[in-house]
């Protein structure tokens, strides 16, 4: 029984830091339809949301949203939008971490902030036919939808 | 055979990306850095030759043929096309260092004066986030520094929940001198490392 305890307490413990470790940024700016997919739930976002690792955000005909990471990056996904931020780590202290986070369609604004600044290289964002690293600067990326 | 096709396939994507034929255009563009600094950005795609952005409005693009080619785009165009996203970007933030008296958690009278500044850059924001670093000089033992440079954040948050930002918007911590803004050696008086820096989000 005690071994169980034991076991419980720990995994609360894990659970509890990975939450916060999870954590990457808040949502600054939002119009229109603007959601986040998390654990298969849509959920509507406003300023203050908190994004974290793994999340979807996905906008329609209307929508935008603007996301400050905790690096001081900057994001925001313009209209009939879907991107997700597959990947995302920053040590506060020594600004090492990585961010991978991909565009399926539809636009993405980026201004890079400490963590391109420390390690050139270390944003990366993928789309369905490319991959961009990011050494640092402020850049726009496009995916249209498929023609059929 | 089907694994002849296969092997066919596969060898195609590893050349030249990923399949084309359901693939939308897609464009990349680099935009004129706040700074005026341009880092910027490689394009890749499979094995093609890959194409470097790193002047204003260089940009690239692949299009229905799957070839990545370097472009240049005019600012109109950008505005034109992704003006409503770059509208959404939020708002630069704000880095400010206060100071404080030796050995306390008082600021001085210069930093006293910049705290307008601070808040103005706060209410500018509809929800801002705000991050409080406290450091110390390397006078005293590391143990009590660390206290110090605590007190000193917690100073200036109570200075800022004073002013009317709610304390949730608040984080706090202290480094102590594990982490000096100016680097010294040990029990170095040094006004500069006695601050608290704030991150305005």
């Amino acid at each position: 029984m005690r071994g169980v305890m034991t076991l419980a307490g720990v995994v609360l413990a894990v659970a509890a830091f990975g939450a916060a470790a999870d954590d990457a940024g808040q949502i600054k700016t939002a119009r229109g339809s603007a959601q986040i997919e998390r654990d298969g739930q849509r959920i509507a976002v406003a300023p203050g949301f908190h994004v974290r690792q793994s999340d979807s955000i996905i906008t329609g005909d209307d929508g935008t949203v603007g996301v400050t990471l905790a690096d001081n990056s900057r994001l925001s996904i313009g209209p009939n939008t879907v991107v997700s931020l597959d990947k995302y780590s920053f040590d506060t202290t020594t600004y090492d971490g990585q961010m991978d986070a991909s565009l399926k369609k539809g636009t993405l604004a980026v201004i890079s902030g400490k963590l391109v600044k420390h390690t050139p290289g270390a944003m990366r964002i993928h789309t369905p036919a490319s991959i961009m690293g990011v050494r640092g600067t402020k850049f726009i990326v496009h995916v249209s939808e498929p023609q059929s | 055979m089907g694994a002849l096709v296969y092997a066919v396939l596969l060898a195609a994507y590893v050349v030249f990306g990923a399949p084309t034929h359901r693939l939308g255009d897609e464009t990349v563009v680099v935009l004129p850095g706040e700074n005026g600094k341009i880092g910027g950005v490689v394009v890749r795609r499979g094995f093609q030759k890959e194409v470097v952005l790193d002047t204003a409005y260089a940009a690239s693009h692949i299009g229905v043929d799957g070839k990545l080619k370097p472009e240049q785009l005019s600012p109109a165009t950008v505005q034109q096309e992704y003006g409503k996203t770059i509208a959404a970007l939020p708002l630069k933030p704000a880095t400010f260092v206060l100071y404080f008296v030796t050995g306390s958690d008082e600021l001085t009278q210069e930093s006293k004066s910049e705290l307008d500044q601070v808040f103005a850059e706060i209410r500018k924001r509809p929800i801002p986030d705000v991050l409080l670093i406290g450091h110390t000089d390397t006078v005293g033992d590391i143990e009590s520094n660390d206290i110090l440079s605590r007190q000193r954040a917690d100073k200036v948050r109570d200075i800022l929940v004073q002013a009317g930002i709610k304390t949730d918007r608040i984080e706090v911590a202290g480094r102590g001198e594990r982490e000096l803004l100016v680097p010294t050696g040990d029990n170095v008086e040094e006004p500069r490392n006695r601050g608290v820096e704030i991150n305005v989000r």
